[in-house]
Formats: structure tokens, sequence, C-alpha cells
């Protein structure tokens, strides 16, 4: 056991290495006594002899352990001369050093390109806003980057003045910036039966959280004179090849949802709607129309392709149900979690995300034996509604196989479920909505791996 | 489950402060919309066929349709799974007359086609209409969504080969969807204020749970996703497992050779590159969609070292004839130096 933890602490050129991990652990975890100090003192002393009476010791191990960290006793190029000017990147990019993170593809999902998705990498993001270049995305007929100028926006159907706006006359309105999760109904669709794949990324991937700015829906409807009688369910559609519809109810309309051109800050991402996208709070993110051209007012739901062929969940007994779009309670730790590797025993932060799709999360709890024992981790502000919230616990790793979980409580005291639960009802082939406690798994390497334990 | 709506609305007044309170205050923000303008966009047609245009369409005239504009990539009968699951097949005469599709309780076709799921038939007619055919979408006419909808339905047997499809019978074949019985709307999953169907409890110490692994990611999946490795960051309190290596070895750092990147890496960057400029919506690595698979191409060309010149221009001009009478259209959205070297990576083998 020791040794193995031994051998996963030699991916790191840890300058600590003079001290045997397990000491590393006991003083981590007990803190410094007297006699500990003394081993320490003496494993320096060996440390040095050693250094003494072999020249490439000196060169190898001698500069970490002895004189100290080369990174620190040499100064670096970037130290000791002059760096880049301004606007060398005039749209600033990631360190070059970050190139692992990225969104994916998960292979074999789909068959073509253009009517795909693409993971974002959970796993390596911090706090709760997903940089924009991360963002998930789901094309259903590929994407399109549209000139703004040439963009138009109409509302028509059961309303007084159906009506036309330009960006232009868009961007003059009172708008509104708020900051919500977005989750493709199918995420985590591929583990309703079995483990299925290796990562956070491509297991919980197709959500995002991002402060969008628009213009609130219910004031364009209130400007159009929407007929308040019979105004009962809007259609919402894309102005790209696929033309994308969904229904959504009068009441979400008037409730949250926003005309968006905002994202982070700056313009919606062309793969994310650009010029203008309909932000549906709490909802599944197809309803969240991207390249949106057209809201109608009506007073029956539309049976869309994506609400009458997809995005229905299958029942055990053959029956589909339809509609479904609020997106349930759920948790996951990113961070350990599968297909990374501990680097040694000892401190780690547990850190992780919770959403609701019906309003702020309340509590999240953590367990690392599987589910029997749980511990109530910190959530990070802000947490607010129908937005992805942080949290974080402190773990300290024995070097002994453990099982992660987190399971998150929102403000209505729904309880996040494991699949089991959810199977009992839902069987194991409705695809969508799956929102089931997540377990990965500590092996005595080091390495998490996705299982399922309930 | 569409109850609660109109008692949410009775209340409702907008609240916003710091906001003119009444509509015709935005003056000069907007104008009206034309008639022919919500002519040319409001093309939706709901499940009580309201927005459905009149018009006609044969299933003879759809088979020939389909067969020019659809079956490439649906196959000739909609069986096809190259592009997309298979639109036709799984029902039966039962289930058009039972309005369930037995198939999807009993679960005997595991995959489920178009016509076993859809229970509203303006749900097919309103988006053939606005998104088909995928690479061409809003290129038919009325008729011709009238024809190859009929032409569907004639192969899922709803009608007979004969028949024509209009704007007057087709709430008539509605009655005859096989799935048409299929849906329910009682889940608790529309509404905010909707009830939960799975009702946990936050048990904290000692839980009822069977801490056993139920289900693992099978060795075989470990690195179907590529190297976990180079998917994490290379610092911090973790780094990403070596799944180019098995897990036993994974511990052991890295082998030399196996999983670098440097050799890996330029394949996928060309997959990358011809994915992104769409080339795959046509073309499969080793299989025909609308046009031929890369390595059918490679192996017609593999002994005409002066292939790559001609190939360059026929992808940017786009054309037809030397595979079939599909045509790929002009790539004029893709740089030269780009397209020259996907050619020059679909000649190799395209991998
Ligand atoms: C270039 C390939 C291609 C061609 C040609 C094509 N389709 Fe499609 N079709 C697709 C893809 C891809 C999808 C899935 C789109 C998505 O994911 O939203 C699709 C989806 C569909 C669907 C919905 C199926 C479902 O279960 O969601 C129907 C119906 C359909 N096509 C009919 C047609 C008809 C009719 C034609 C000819 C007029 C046609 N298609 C031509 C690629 C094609
Ligand atoms: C809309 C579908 C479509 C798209 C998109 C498409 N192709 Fe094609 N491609 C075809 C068809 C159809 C043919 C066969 C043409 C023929 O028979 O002459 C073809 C043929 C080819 C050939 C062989 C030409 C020959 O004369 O033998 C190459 C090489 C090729 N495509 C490369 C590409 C590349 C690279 C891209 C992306 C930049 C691309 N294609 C995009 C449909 C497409």
């Amino acid at each position: 056991m020791a040794s193995e933890v031994k051998t996963v602490g030699r991916i790191l050129p840890a300058p600590e290495n003079f001290v045997d991990s397990e000491l590393a652990h006991e003083i981590t975890t007990q803190g410094l006594n007297e006699s500990r100090r003394g081993f320490l003192l003496k494993s320096f002393a060996a440390a040095s002899a050693a250094l003494a009476s072999s020249a490439a010791a000196a060169e190898t191990i001698g500069k970490k352990v002895l004189g100290g960290d080369p990174n620190i006793l040499t100064l670096p190029e970037h130290s000791t001369t002059l760096g880049k000017p301004v606007v060398t990147n005039p749209y600033g990019m990631p360190s070059r050093f970050e190139a692992n993170l990225q969104r994916r593809e998960s292979p074999g999902l789909t068959r073509v390109s253009a009517a795909s998705v693409s993971f974002a990498p959970l796993q390596g993001l911090f706090g709760i806003i997903t940089p924009s270049g991360l963002h998930f995305e789901r094309h259903h007929q590929g994407w399109h980057d549209i000139d703004p100028a040439q963009h138009r926006f109409m509302i028509n159907g059961l309303v007084k003045n159906p009506k036309v706006y330009t960006m232009d006359d868009l961007m003059r309105l009172p708008s509104v910036s708020r900051m919500h999760f977005i989750e493709c109904g199918a995420n985590t669709a591929m583990e309703w039966g079995n483990v299925a794949v290796p990562t956070v990324q491509y297991s919980h991937g197709m959500l995002s959280c991002s402060e969008f700015t628009g213009v609130p829906l219910s004031v364009l409807l209130e400007d159009c004179g929407y007929d308040k009688k019979n105004g009962k369910y809007l259609l919402a559609e894309g102005g790209d090849g696929s033309s994308m519809t969904r229904t959504i109810s009068i009441d979400r309309a008037l409730d949250d949802v926003i005309v968006a051109w905002g994202m982070n800050g700056e313009m919606l991402r062309p793969e994310n709607g650009y010029p203008l996208r309909l932000v549906v709070p709490g909802v599944q993110g197809v309803s969240w129309v991207k390249w949106l051209r057209r809201i109608e007012v009506g007073d029956k739901p539309y049976g869309t392709k994506d609400e009458a062929i997809h995005y229905i969940d299958v029942m055990p007994n053959g029956q589909y149900r339809q509609y479904t779009s609020i997106q349930e309670c759920k948790s996951v730790i990113t961070s350990p979690s599968a297909g990374q590797m501990l680097l040694d025993k000892g401190f780690y932060n547990i850190t992780g995300l919770a959403w609701s799709g019906r309003g702020k999360i309340k509590r999240v709890d953590v367990s690392a034996d599987g589910g029997k024992n749980w511990r109530t981790a910190r959530l990070e502000t802000p947490v607010l509604s129908k937005c992805l919230t942080r949290f974080n616990i402190d773990w300290v790793w024995d070097g002994s196989p453990a099982i992660l979980q987190s399971r998150a409580i929102d403000e209505t005291d729904y309880v996040q479920p494991r699949i089991n639960e959810l199977r009992e009802v839902r069987g194991t082939r409705s695809i969508y909505h799956n929102n089931a406690i997540q377990s990965w798994k500590v092996a005595e390497s080091g390495e998490l791996s996705n299982v399922q334990v309930y | 489950m569409f109850k609660c709506i109109n008692s949410a609305l009775a209340g409702f007044v907008i609240v916003m402060s710091g906001t003119v309170a009444h509509a015709d205050a935005y003056s000069n923000v907007g104008r009206a919309a034309t008639a022919q303008e919500i002519a040319a966009w409001d093309i939706d047609v709901r499940p009580d066929f309201k927005g459905l245009p009149a018009g006609s369409g044969s299933v003879a005239r759809g088979q020939e349709i389909w067969e020019g504009r659809c079956a490439s990539c649906h196959g000739t009968f909609g069986e096809s799974n190259e592009v997309f699951t298979p639109l036709i097949g799984g029902t039966t005469s039962e289930d058009i007359q039972s309005g369930h599709v037995a198939a999807l309780a009993s679960n005997k076709q595991p995959q489920k086609t178009t016509i076993m799921k859809v229970a509203t038939l303006s749900t097919l007619w309103d988006y053939i209409h606005r998104a088909m055919p995928w690479t061409a979408p809003k290129s038919l006419s009325n008729d011709d969504v009238f024809a190859v909808v009929a032409y569907l339905l004639s192969l899922a047997e709803i009608v007979p080969e004969n028949f024509t499809l209009t704007d007057q019978n087709i709430a008539e074949i509605q009655k005859r969807m096989p799935n048409r019985n299929g849906m329910t709307q009682e889940h608790g999953l529309w509404d905010v204020k909707g009830k939960p169907d799975v009702r946990s409890v936050a048990c904290m110490q000692g839980c009822n749970v069977q801490p056993h692994i139920r289900s693992s990611l099978p060795d075989a999946a470990r690195n179907a996703h590529g190297n976990i490795r180079q998917q994490n960051r290379a610092v911090g309190p973790v780094r990403g497992v070596d799944t180019s290596t098995t897990a036993e070895n994974s511990t052991h750092g890295n082998k030399s050779g196996q999983g670098t990147p440097s050799n890996a890496m330029t394949d996928p960057d060309m997959r990358g590159l011809a994915k992104q400029n769409n080339c795959l919506a046509c073309h499969g690595l080793q299989n025909r969609i609308v046009g031929p698979g890369f390595n059918e191409i490679a192996n017609r060309y593999k002994a005409e070292p002066a292939a790559v010149a001609k190939l360059v221009e026929k992808v940017k001009n786009g054309g037809s004839g030397s595979w079939g009478s599909s045509a790929m259209p002009a790539q004029r959205h893709v740089g030269e130096e780009e397209i020259k070297s996907l050619i020059k990576w679909i000649l190799a083998g395209a991998k």
C-alpha cells in the first residue's frame, strides 16, 4: 500500500520527497510534534550526507532537497527578461499550458457532428461561471455566425400588435443580467443503465452556467399586447436551418425568461446562438432556442419535433412523458473525479457543483463511503436561483479505497435521488432527466473511476 | 399538468421598478410586422393542424422526392442507421388499431424508430417542411412535403400505395398514427411547481446502502474517449489518468512510447477540420453517406499522385458524376490550403 502511494507521489517532481510519504501524512493530519520534528531533521541530515558523497546526487536530488527548489534558486527567464507588450493578443486567450481543457465530443454518441454535442470540461473548472469558449454545444443542424445587423426578431400569434425588432431595437430596451445554469435534458443520459463514460466531462458536461444579459420576454410580450386571456403557450423558433422550435408555458415566459444577447459580459458566442437566444431558467437546454427569430403566442402546445419525437421520456410501460422540461435538483463532484489520479495521501478539497431548476440550492452533503455516512459541504456564494452553486468540503485521504458521492437538496426540500430510486419509477430507458447521485471510486492507487453504488 | 396556468396568470402584473410602466411607452422601438413577413416565417403546424397550408401529394410522387433528396441519408425505406436513427420500422397493423406501439413496452425493438414514437402527424409535416433535407432545409414545396410524408406513411403501412395525402384528409390519417395514444402529460416536469415523481430522503448516518460496486467502466471503454491524461490540467491536486495503458500499469508512470501525444495528435486534428467544415456530414471515414467514404476515395486514387490538385479543384467547385448522381456542393467556405491538407489526409487513409 505505502509503496504504491509513493509511486503515485513520484508523478510529481516534489521537492518534499525527502520526507517519507507516510510521515508526511502523519504530519498533515496530526501536526508537527517534537519526535516528528527530530525525525525530520534526521531526514535532512541523511539527504545531505548523500549529497556530500555523490556529485550526481547533488545535481538531481541535492538541488531539490538541500539548497532548495531550482525554480526558486535559479531565476527563471520570465524574471530576468522583458515580457510581451500589451495587445499582443487583442482578444486574450488562455495560457498555452491550459490546452488540455477543451470541449470534446463523445465518440459514437451521434453519427454526424453537425447534429451532435460537445461536453464542457467540468473536471478542471472553478467557481460557477463556465468560460464562454468552453460552454457545451448542442446543434441539430450545424451553427452559423449570423450578421447581427441582418438579424430580425418577430412576435406574432395571439397579440394585438405583431412586431418586428432589430438588434438595435432590442438592445435599447431595459435589460437585466442574470446568472443561470443551462443543462441539456439528456445530460447523464448514457448512465441510466450502466456506467458508460470515463469522466465527469462526458457524464455531466452538457452543463454550463453564464451571466446572461437581455430583455425580459415579459417586456416584449407586453409591448406587443399579448392576449392575456387566451395566450397560454408560446412557440420559440430559431433562425438556423433546423429552425428549432419548442413550446414554453406562458407562466414560465412571464416569470424569468430572457431574450438574451449578452453572455459573460460580451455578446453570445456563435455556437451559443449569436446574436440572440432565449434563456429559460430551470428548463432543459433545448428550450433555450438559439439564433432566436420568432415567438408566437398561442392557446395550445405545439408538438414540435423536439417535444414529440425527442426530449420525451419513455416509461417502463412504453408510455412517453411529453413536455418534460424542468431540470430537477442535481449535483456532482467535479474534482477529484473519474479519470483523475490523487497524487498522494493527505489533504484534498472535494469540490463540485449543485443546481436545481426549481430554485436555490439549500444544502449539499458529501459521502466518502458510498453513501453510508454523509457530511454537509460548504456552499460558496453566490447561491442563486436556477444557477450553479459551488460546494467544497475538506477530506483527508488515508490511502484506502473510497467511494465519493454528493447529494443536493433544493429550497423545495427535494432531495437528489439515488439511481435505483429513479429507476424504480422511470425504468432505465428514458434517456432524459437523469439527476441521480454520482459515485466516483477512489482506488488504493489513487485512481478515480466512474462506478454505480447505491 | 397544464391546469395551474390560468390561476398563475390571473394575478399577474408586470412589476419592474425603474422601468416604464405601460407598454406603449417603448416608443420608436420595433415596428409592426407586415402580413407577408408573418406569412414568410409563421410556418409552424400544430397537432390540430392549425397552420397547415393547402396542398396534396401522392405516395408515388413522394417516392421520387424521397429517392432524389432523402434516401442518401435515410435509406430507400427510411431504414438507414448511417446518419441518424431509422425513421420507419417497428410498428404493426395492431398498433395502428390501438394507437399504442406495442414494441415500446416489450422493448423487443432495440432501436426506436421515428414512426414508433411520434404521436402527431403534424410533427412530421412541420419538421420535414422546416428542416429537411438536412443540408438544404426549406427547399421543398408544400406539395412536396405532402408527398414525402405520404411516402413515409405508406412505408409504415399506414396508408396504401395509391394514396394521396391532402390538407383535407390529413386529420383522418392522424387517427391511424401507430403511437397516437402513446403520450402522457401526467408528470411533474412541466410546471416549475410540479410534483416530483421520485421522493428521496437525506439520511446522514449509517444509511441503508450496499457500498459495493454495481457497475463500473468496462475496460474497453477506458481509453475510448482518448487519453484522459491529456484532458486534465497538468498542475493542481490531481492529474489525469494515463488511459493509454491498462489500469494496473497506470500507477507506474508513463510507459515510454505509449500514449505520447505527438503522432496521435495530427489525425484527430485533421478529422476535427473535416468535421468543422462539415465534410463528415456527407462522407463517413469508412462508409458512404451522401458522398463516398473517404477510404473509398483513398483506394481509387492511391496510384495517382497527381490526384491531389484535381480533387482540390473538385472540392472547391463541387460537382457530380465521379461516384454517382449525387452532387457535392461547392465547398467555398473552406480555404484552399485547408482543402489541400484535407485531401492529403483523405488520400493517406483518413484515420
Ligand atoms: C444529408 C443527410 C440528410 C438528408 C439528405 C435528409 N436528412 Fe432527414 N435527417 C438527417 C439528420 C442528421 C437528422 C437528425 C437531425 C437532428 O438531430 O435534429 C434528420 C432527421 C429527419 C427526421 C426526423 C427524425 C427523428 O426521429 O427526429 C425526418 C422525419 C427526416 N429527417 C426526413 C427527411 C426527409 C423527408 C428528407 C428528404 C426530403 C430528408 N430527411 C433528407 C439527415 C438527412
Ligand atoms: C452535401 C454533401 C457533401 C459535403 C458537405 C461534402 N461532400 Fe465531398 N462529395 C459529395 C458527393 C455527393 C461526392 C461525389 C461526387 C461525384 O460523384 O462526383 C463527393 C466527392 C468528394 C471527393 C471525391 C471527388 C472525386 O471526384 O472523386 C472528395 C475528395 C471530397 N468529396 C471531399 C470533400 C471534402 C474535403 C469536403 C469538406 C470540405 C466535402 N467533400 C464535403 C458530397 C459532399
